[in-house]
């Protein structure tokens, strides 16, 4: 059950999309991000959906893949449409019944920020899908660079979404057996009230909260065995290098806007 | 005519993981295996082999895709089974069992499994002194946090802590794995204890073929998910060439007698200790005493 | 390539407070010395001060007595710290804990890049480093889908990348199956032998170290016994007095011995083994 979270999740394949600069790629989810925002009615969401379906069948990441990560936002989306539903005021009427009335606005908004949310998601999972995570931490810590000068720390910020990202998959499993080895002595999970539950769960963070220190403790050890220390003169094995058809992107993503613009005009 | 009823049971047991999915992978196919109570049976097998999902059947922590596991002649998912009665009567040590240690003293912390049974307060103190006592820990220990401990006598209150739900079953997965040698024997020497005088069922997980020669009455090899051999380890061992092709050994002893045999001494193949080899080798030379 | 001349290390053992509550000796008088392109084994229980011992080789911890040299640069001296480390790499036990890197060729990176090296020198370096311990194939891998075996592999390979004249490990198979046990062991001794790299091989388990070159038994933070691997094993009993182990066919020998047959006490193997009962059963029927 653990093991079933797909967001952030690469799916290794050799596509124009994943041979992109994951700066690039940064920046163009986020410029997609903004345009979504900017999008005021669904002639425009049309335009961002015939983009975003060229980009993943450029992508060769299978269709079912996307809406995975779809699935952890369900609540998130139920919410928010049932939200718009039953709160937008409005003059057109469709249902009413006691303190309930459903709008012809109210559903126009639910489906509108509704779409917004869904193109949101698969947007940026076209993202973490096509971009190793080691790529993206290189892609983050250089597109940081510059903000060092104001004291960011850039790479120490790389170093640390790495980590994570390295031991995401061994704590999950670790939770995973920890938890087993407390229900074969007995513990209970799944019934009793909120506090209860809750108070269940000490068996489980307990050991991995020191499991995780202990990690941390060899690891730095392991770090410092290498000659880390820290950003300063360090080389790397894979330069980011901004190519041919990185150029190629930039101008489609231009054209993307501009169509917008063109159309939001309208 | 009444028969026996048994310890464990699992009939025609398949086990899929991710079924369903592009993942999806056979890690049991058709295991039928029975223990009687009072065995002491060692598992081997390549990581992978599919022991680790085996012996997560026996305690009801994951259900078979199709089969049925039966405890004391119970079927372990049927509506009414109790599951944390099963698991109390069977007892799993998981690998690196000092890892789910969490509690403020070592006292507490061998108490949880006694207490999630809703014992009275008496009973869990009696019992966790018991388990206690059995591993060899002493009262002065007792308000000492676990995380004080050595790795060897925090892996010994940790199967305290499953001793003490007083099961009828122990399943003991890699009991000895990191310690060093004498660590290894005080942990082995517990468990054949428990067995001896306490009448426990023992199923031990192990990668030391020494090990397994020297304490098992019944071995059980994995091998992609089957029973590949279910036998006395004595019958078990004279497959050499099987066992190497599974990616597993038979002991050092073993391993000289075939040779020797192979060099015109007229010896037996089913040498599995050092006192049985002395004995072999010294008629072979002619040296009775 | 190492030198150790009295080395001591004393640490505190402090209680809630914070203040001293005694002083325990962790290493006690070291003297050692360890040629260029040896295969050293350490053996000793848990608590005997083996892997301490190792730490000081990488100068992840320091003397409080005493002085240790790696390639003449003595450890306590800071300006050669990472200069040390790069001379002699360090494996450690656990292989979940020291892969830093998400992909397994970014790991084998990590070493390099901190020294600074070219980009072009890294990729020719994390090539030679992965093809060394056979895991060229898994280049792109994520670690955590390897087996044990692996992991280790290409902890080994993250070290050989930095170019060290020394790889010190420290229980690297402890937590591996048998598979995974033999990888790592034949990686290793093919290392020393091809590529002749001073190898600090710390373990318990003493069939490891049967085709070492010298073994050294560490007692409460002491040297006890240090001599080739045939010398060490034929002192069964006070070997099992230290609570360690001997292969099954020493012991079987020891018997035998014990039992007045007359074999060598200096068998390891069971080739040998069989070897030496042959001849006697030879001998007799002459």
């Amino acid at each position: 059950m653990i093991r079933n979270i797909t967001i952030g999740q690469y799916y290794p394949a050799k596509s124009y999309i994943h041979e992109l600069d994951p700066r690039v790629k940064i920046i163009g989810t986020f410029v997609y991000i903004i345009s979504l925002f900017l999008v005021s009615n669904f002639i425009g969401y049309g335009v961002v959906l015939l983009f975003l379906w060229v980009l993943i069948h450029q992508s060769k990441v299978p269709f079912s893949f996307i809406v995975r990560g779809l699935k952890s936002i369900i609540v998130i989306l139920l919410f928010t449409v049932g939200l718009n539903v039953f709160l937008t005021p409005g003059e057109h009427v469709i249902y009413e019944w006691s303190f309930i009335h459903i709008t012809g606005e109210g559903l126009y908004t639910a489906l509108f920020m509704g779409t917004r949310l869904i193109l949101l998601i698969m947007g940026s999972s076209l993202l973490t899908l096509t971009t190793s995570p080691i790529q993206l931490t290189d892609g983050i810590e250089n597109l940081l660079n510059p903000f060092k000068k104001i004291g960011l720390p850039a790479h120490e910020i790389a170093m640390m979404m790495t980590i994570a990202l390295r031991f995401i998959p061994i704590l999950l499993e670790e939770t995973d057996k920890i938890m087993k080895a407390q229900i074969a002595r007995g513990a209970d999970f799944e019934s009793g009230g909120f506090i209860k539950r809750a108070k269940s769960l000490i068996p489980i963070l307990i050991p991995l909260f020191i499991s995780a220190f202990r990690r941390a403790d060899d690891l730095a050890l392991a770090m410092e065995a290498r000659c880390y220390r820290g950003g300063d003169n360090r080389t790397k094995l894979k330069q980011l290098t901004i190519e041919k058809q990185d150029y190629v992107a930039i101008g489609v993503m231009i054209l993307f806007i501009l169509a917008l613009m063109f159309l939001r005009v309208i | 005519m009444s028969t026996e009823t048994k310890a464990i049971e699992l009939k025609e047991v398949y086990h899929l993981y991710s079924s369903g999915t592009p993942f999806e992978k056979e890690a049991l196919k058709n295991v039928n295996i029975s223990v009687s109570k009072g065995e002491f049976i060692g598992i081997i097998g390549h990581t992978g082999s599919g022991k680790s999902t085996l012996i997560q059947h026996f305690n009801g922590l994951l259900k078979p895709t199709s089969g049925t596991v039966l405890v004391n002649g119970q079927d372990i998912h049927s509506e009414k089974a109790n599951k944390r009665s099963i698991r109390q009567k069977v007892g799993l040590v998981f690998q690196y069992p000092e890892h789910q240690l969490f509690e403020m003293t070592i006292f507490k912390d061998v108490a949880f499994g006694p207490k999630n049974m809703g014992l009275s307060e008496e009973e869990v103190k009696k019992r966790v002194e018991e388990s206690l006592r059995i591993v060899g820990i002493g009262p002065d220990m007792y308000e000492k946090s676990p995380f004080e401990l050595s790795g060897g006598q925090k892996r010994r209150v940790a199967i305290a802590g499953v001793l003490a739900m007083q099961p009828e079953v122990l399943i003991l997965d890699e009991p000895t794995a990191g310690l060093d040698p004498r660590g290894r024997d005080e942990i082995l020497a517990e468990i054949q204890n428990l067995h001896q005088t306490l009448g426990i069922t023992i199923i031990l997980v192990s990668h030391s073929m020494e090990d397994i020669a020297r304490f098992v009455h019944r071995l059980i090899v994995m091998h992609r998910g089957t029973v590949a051999f279910d036998d006395v380890p004595k019958e078990v061992f004279l497959h050499v060439e099987e066992l190497e092709s599974m990616g597993l050994a038979v002991p050092q002893i073993t391993y000289v007698m075939h040779q020797l045999k192979a060099r015109g001494f007229d010896v037996p193949l089913d040498v599995l200790t050092l006192d049985e080899a002395v004995k072999v080798i010294r008629s072979q030379l002619g040296m009775q005493k | 390539m190492v030198v150790a001349q009295g080395l001591t290390y004393e640490y505190h053992v402090r209680n809630e407070q914070g203040n001293i509550e005694e002083t325990q000796e962790a290493l006690k008088s070291v003297n050692l010395s360890i040629e260029k392109g040896q295969f050293v084994a350490i053996l000793g229980h848990n608590g005997s001060g083996k892997s301490t011992l190792a730490k000081h080789m990488n100068a992840l911890l320091f003397p409080t007595g005493g002085t240790l040299w790696i390639k003449g640069m003595d450890t306590k001296d800071e300006n050669k710290l990472w200069h040390i480390r790069q001379t002699a790499g360090m494996v450690f036990q656990n292989p979940d804990n020291q892969i830093i890197a998400t992909i397994v060729e970014e790991d084998v990176a990590f070493g390099p890049e901190n020294l600074g090296i070219p980009s072009e020198e890294i990729r020719k370096r994390v090539d030679t480093s992965l093809q060394a311990v056979q895991m060229t194939e898994y280049k792109d891998h994520a670690p955590h889908l390897l087996s044990g075996g692996q992991k280790q592999r290409v902890a080994i390979a993250g070290v050989l990348a930095m170019k060290p004249e020394c790889i010190i490990l420290d229980e690297p198979t402890a937590m591996l199956d048998p598979a995974g046990r033999k990888e790592v062991l034949d990686t290793v001794y093919r290392l020393n032998q091809e590529e002749q790299i001073t190898t600090i091989l710390i373990t318990h388990y003493m069939e490891e170290v049967i085709h070492a070159h010298r073994v050294i038994v560490m007692e409460q933070g002491q040297i006890v016994l240090d001599g080739t691997p045939q010398e060490i094993f034929k002192r069964v009993e006070f070997l099992k007095e230290l609570g360690l182990d001997v292969p099954q066919v020493t012991e079987l020998a020891y018997l035998l011995r014990k039992e007045g047959i007359p074999i060598s006490e200096e068998i390891l193997t069971i080739e040998e083994m069989v070897e030496g009962l042959c001849q006697l059963k030879q001998k007799q029927s002459n």
